[in-house]
Formats: C-alpha cells, structure tokens, sequence
C-alpha cells in the first residue's frame, strides 16, 4: 500500500495533496499539463523532495518530515516509467533492462530482481536484445522501459503519461496490457494522464487536480 | 587542465549557488582578454616580487622564463575553451536519463561514470581538441612569461616570429608547414570520429 501526504512550495502555486492507494488499485492523477502530475510522481519517487509531509509505501516510511526521513530515490525500489521512456541511448536493450540488477547474470530470481531474458519475454522482445534505443519503434520503447523498470521488482509503479506518443490502435492495446501487469504483480500503480477517458479507462481511483491541489476524488 | 575543467563544468552545468555568476565570467575571462594582459597579469603573478612568486622563492624555486611557465601560460588561456564545451556537453544530457538510473537503484557516481560522461564524451573530445590547439598557438602570453629562450622556453608560434624577423625564411617555412599539417590532421580525424560515433 502507498500512502501520500505531501506539501510542495511551487514558483507558481503551492502543492498539496493526499491519497492512498492499494496493492490492487490503479490511481489516476488527472489534469492540465502544469498541475502539478509529474512533480508528484518524482515527490514519490524520491528525485524531488516536499516541503512537509510523509510518504510511506509497504509499510516503510520513504519520507517524513515529522521524523526527518528522506530515503534516497536509489534505496526507494519504485519503478518510474518516464514520458519520453529514458532509455539509454548508447546503450543495447540488454544493457539498459539489466542496468538496476546487481547480479544480471544469475538467472535465479531472487533478492536482486528477475530474470531479465524472462521479463523481456513476457513483454513481446526478447528479439531486440542486441538493438540500441534508436533503432526501436516508440512501442517497442516502451514496452523494453517497461521491462527495465519491473525487473528490479519494485513495490511501486510510476507512470507519467504512458499514452501520450501513441495512436488510439496502440493505446488500447497498452491500457490491457497494464490492467494484466497490474494482475500479475500485484503492486500499486500511479499513472499520469491528462485525458479524462484514459483516467476512466483505468482508474480505480481517479484524482483531478488543478493548480496542485485536488478537486475531486472519484472511486470506482 | 581536463582534470580541474571537468568537475568544474560538472557544477557549472548543473547547480546554480550564489556567486555562479561571477565565477562563470572570471573563467571566461582569459578567453577574451588580450593575451599581453593575460601575459601581464601572470608575470604579476609569478614574478619574483608577485605573491605566487615569493612564496615559490622562499623554496629557492622560480617559474618565471621556464617551461613550466610556458605549461601555465598555455594553460591558462586554453581552460575556458575546454571549460565551455565540457559545461555545454554535460548540460545537453536528458536529466532523465540521470533521473532513471536513480530510480533503478544507482549511485551517483555510477550515473556520472556509465551514462553522464558517455553521453557527453564527443562534446568533451572537441572541447580538448580546441583548448589543444589553442595551447599550441599560443604566442603573447607566453612571450611575456617564459620568453623566448631557445631549446627551453620556445614554442613553435614564437620560433616562426623570430626566424621572420632574423630573414630565417627556410626555418620559418617548415615550422609553418609542419603546424599547418598537423592541425589539418587533428582536426580531420576529430571530425571522421564524430561522424563515426553518430552512426
């Protein structure tokens, strides 16, 4: 379970939100582009810290400014699917999907994450494992930043914007697909999406928001 | 140079702290000063009554007229040329890339090492390529700091001057055709490299 409670002093207005989400729930944080979505996404995540408030994700804190906790973002095990995916460029797709495992070529899953080979299979491309990023189709990115992200086994998984580059075929087809990773794993989701029917499509919980704040929760 | 110009550039590049400002223009400055006043400036430096100097002379040491004043003299001249192209290298890289390989559980010198400087390493290259190229020319400052003594302190651009002025055309010839040469070719292989590293 993820639980949010986090203030940001922001150059435009201030951030304030609260949520709570559960290990088989899908969150959907809605709103115009500048309402403070990904700035939420990186609070939780540990690249940006809040002015006050607390974070807690399974059972530990991850932040608190009550009981000056700050987990670093690298000790945080949340998985973070970036909008423009952030794969590396000078790197392979076996290069970029076992860049977070300590021990890639162990093939035993274990403590230190999965069996990358396994992971890129059941994403549809063990084939591309010599190509380097630019050479992949925008699908085929996101789905090897989907695979890097889930091989580390995070307790959590980010999504900022995951349907904005695609064609509606497309979109349809990674709304299941998350739905199905959200069966199979059993953790907590964020996504962040500025379309009210991507919000509905998925969403367990849907926040609107608007200047950082919430104006309106809706529970499906 | 390379050693003090890169974190430096790191910092610049990502940090803003008071006084950045200030610190970014006095790096700059050797860039578009005359090198006399550069020259100037450094012989007040290390000069024997100069404050560097002095203390140096205490150790029976001095830089003035020697080739490590020649070093500090191309030195100081080149570093914002490599100052600056490392600095725009380092900022050209997506911060989310960085930001990725946080989240993945890496530290950051890990970032720096596997993503940061591979991702900013052809603007690094061209960089010390320019400030290299600007340290060989160098002529003014050099001549004010290490003089033109031959076989110790003199460069190829202050033997070229000297052997003109004495009617040496021969000398003066070669010495122009070999640095005419070797540049061509330094900068002819940098471009090839690049070329390469884009495909």
């Amino acid at each position: 379970m993820l639980r949010v409670s986090i203030a940001k002093k922001l150059s435009y207005f201030n951030l304030s939100v609260e949520f709570q989400v559960e290990n088989n729930q899908i969150l959907v944080l809605c709103g115009p582009s500048g309402s403070g979505k990904t700035t939420i996404l990186e609070c939780i995540s540990g690249l940006f810290t809040p002015t006050g408030g607390a974070i807690e994700l399974a059972g530990n804190v991850l932040y608190s400014s009550d009981l000056d906790v700050n987990v670093p973002a690298k000790d945080r095990r949340v998985g973070y699917l970036f909008q423009d995916y952030a794969l590396f460029p000078h790197m392979t797709v076996r290069q970029n999907v076992v860049y977070g495992l300590r021990n890639p070529n162990k093939s035993a899953a274990g403590k230190n994450g999965l069996d990358y080979k396994q992971v890129l299979e059941s994403f549809g491309v063990p084939h591309l494992i010599d190509r380097f990023p630019g050479q992949l189709s925008g699908g085929e990115k996101q789905r090897v930043a989907l695979a890097r992200a889930l091989v580390v086994q995070p307790q959590l998984l980010l999504l900022d914007e995951p349907f904005s580059a695609l064609d509606n075929k497309s979109k349809q087809k990674l709304q299941q697909e998350i739905l199905r990773l959200h069966q199979d794993w059993q953790i907590p989701m964020v996504l962040v999406t500025h379309d009210e029917e991507d919000a509905l499509a998925l969403g367990d919980i849907i926040v609107s928001l608007h200047q950082g704040k919430v104006v309106e929760m809706k529970l499906r | 140079m390379s050693v003090t110009s890169l974190p430096l550039a790191r910092l610049m590049a990502s940090k803003s702290f008071r006084g950045r400002d200030f610190l970014e223009a006095a790096i700059m400055l050797p860039l578009v000063l005359p090198p006399s006043v550069v020259g100037y400036g450094l012989l007040v430096m290390i000069g024997v009554n100069g404050p560097l100097g002095k203390l140096l002379g205490q150790f029976g040491l001095s830089l003035v007229f020697t080739k490590i004043a020649v070093v500090i003299a191309a030195t100081v001249v080149a570093f914002p040329l490599m100052y600056q192209s490392a600095r725009a290298a380092f900022a050209s890289v997506n911060p989310n890339l960085e930001k990725a390989a946080r989240t993945l559980g890496a530290g950051e010198l890990r970032i720096f090492f596997t993503v940061t400087l591979p991702l900013a390493w052809p603007g690094i290259m061209s960089g010390l390529v320019l400030a290299f190229a600007r340290a060989l020319g160098e002529f003014g400052a050099t001549l004010m700091v290490a003089g033109n003594i031959p076989g110790q302190t003199q460069t190829i651009p202050l033997a070229i001057y000297f052997a003109v002025e004495s009617g040496d055309s021969a000398t003066a010839s070669t010495l122009v055709a070999m640095i005419t040469v070797f540049c061509f070719l330094l900068i002819f292989w940098v471009n090839r490299w690049n070329k390469k590293r884009l495909h």
